[in-house]
């Protein structure tokens, strides 16, 4: 069938590789702009929050990487699916890639909120929900990579952490209203993370801008480390050591 | 083609097996129950006798201990049949893999989690648990501690061909615990406090029958992957 053509193609590292090859510029000229112009934006021209001043600034920084750790893991959990399901060894290969990247975001997310924590509620740690939250995703990214690591064989390798990927996907809702539900049995409500409609429009843009910059950035960076990791597990076909050579 | 039993045969005679087995190595039925006694024993020592320093940690110091008890027995579930081969057997049975699954963790449930239960009420005297704790606590945990095992089994599954699957194994269950213990104990605390624990019981229950649905899919999948190895 025509119509599936682009799928099975996709399928295949080489292919990949090669169209890729010409994207990567681009995007990574695209991806470092727009977090410079952002990170110029909201750090310089942006009005210093009512409240907390200064320090509200981080939020560039921390809500996006805590989005696209969230982001990351369907993402990862989905190519896991693919390559199950269609047997692609690119999607696997995707999901190695995204893992990284992905449980990098949840530390980054988790450290800049640490880092604002301090001067807003004058503590680095907090039982909060969403904090717990995003300590138990981390730990399931831990999981999946430790998994993934542990098997010699690249193919039980794929698998075994693709499952768990998808097991995990089920659970995450799960895990996510239980500790909701936890947070407000034990503690009362003492602070509220910035809430979207009372953000000022003259914060809220470079806020948008910032997000669109991270997504472009893990694309970016995706893309990067799956050309690696096609590069590592293909070094032994006729093409890749053709690329050597040149 | 010889036509397989019945499904109701073959589960019948699954059961039987791995009861069998199970009872053969005696001393591994007693050592999470042991496991489990030696933590709570723990606690006095390490932080406070004092009543009621106590039985604030009661609830969720038990149900952490059995999740621990839980966690350390899993690695057994599936290694001895795959080291022995019949594991690969059971999978090219065309029984399936399913049920052979699900009565594996029946029988863990049946010689970790219940001794475990019926030892609760032991450590709850020993942790000086409140009195309106006792009930919740048996009930909680009889329905917490098959979703233990169900999920455990999937963490059993992915490690299954790996040599020292064991602390691999509960980092990557961990995670999946958390939904069960705050539910767990909170249905305990609840009830010490005085309030309905329905709500709460009625989350554990379909978070076990979830678990029931889906964990021994997941397992069986793993299971697969596994004996390629």
């Amino acid at each position: 069938m025509a119509s599936w053509q682009w799928f099975h193609r996709l399928g295949s590292p080489r292919w990949f590789y090669e169209k890729t090859e010409s994207w990567v510029p681009w995007l990574a000229v695209f991806a470092i702009w727009m977090i410079v112009t952002g990170c110029i934006w909201g750090l310089a021209f942006t009005p210093p929050d009512a409240k907390q001043g200064n320090s509200f600034r981080i939020l560039y920084i921390h809500a996006p990487t805590s989005m696209l750790a969230m982001s990351g893991y369907y993402l990862m959990a989905i190519s896991g699916a693919v390559g199950l399901i269609w047997r692609m060894k690119l999607a696997f290969m995707v999901m190695k890639s995204a893992a990284a990247i992905g449980a990098m975001l949840t530390f980054l997310g988790l450290f800049t909120g640490a880092v604002w924590g301090k001067p807003t509620w004058g503590t680095w740690w907090e039982w909060d929900a969403r904090i717990t939250s995003m300590l138990v995703l981390f730990f399931l990214y831990l999981g999946i990579i430790a998994l993934q690591e542990a098997y010699r064989d690249q193919d039980a390798a794929d698998k075994t952490s693709a499952i768990l990927a998808l097991v995990g996907t089920v659970n995450i809702p799960i895990i996510y209203k239980s500790v909701d539900w936890w947070y407000t049995l034990h503690q009362p409500a003492t602070f509220k993370i910035m809430e979207k409609s009372t953000i000022a429009p003259s914060m809220a843009y470079p806020f948008v801008w910032m997000i669109l910059a991270f997504y472009v950035t893990f694309a970016w960076l995706l893309i990067m480390r799956t050309r690696v990791e096609i590069l590592k597990r293909e070094r032994r076909t006729t093409w890749v050591q053709e690329l050597a050579r040149d | 083609m010889i036509a397989l039993p019945d499904l109701g045969v073959s589960l019948g005679a699954s059961l039987r097996r791995e009861w069998l087995l199970a009872f053969r190595n005696r001393g591994d039925i007693a050592n999470p129950a042991i496991f489990f006694l030696t933590i709570v024993v723990f606690v006095p020592l390490g932080i406070s006798p004092d009543d009621k320093v106590l039985a604030t940690l009661a609830p969720g110091m038990i149900w952490i201990v059995a999740l621990l008890a839980t966690l350390l027995s899993l690695d057994r579930l599936f290694q001895s049949d795959y080291d022995d081969g019949s594991l690969e057997q059971m999978i090219v049975s065309g029984q399936p893999l399913y049920g052979l699954v699900l009565c594996k963790v029946l029988v863990h449930w049946l010689i970790t989690g219940l001794p475990l239960i019926l030892l609760a009420p032991v450590l709850g005297v020993m942790m000086s648990l409140p009195e309106a704790g006792y009930v919740p606590l048996l009930i909680s945990l009889f329905l917490g501690t098959g979703t233990l095992s169900l999920i455990g089994a999937i963490g059993a599954a992915l490690t299954v061909a790996l040599r020292r699957g064991g602390l691999l194994l509960s980092l990557i269950v961990m995670p999946l615990y958390v939904p069960v213990l705050i539910f767990g104990s909170s249905a305990v605390r609840y009830a010490i406090e005085g309030f309905a624990i329905g709500g709460v019981l009625a989350v554990l229950g379909a978070l076990l029958a979830g678990a029931l649905l889906l964990a021994p899919l997941a397992a069986a999948g793993a299971l697969r992957v596994g004996i390629n190895q």
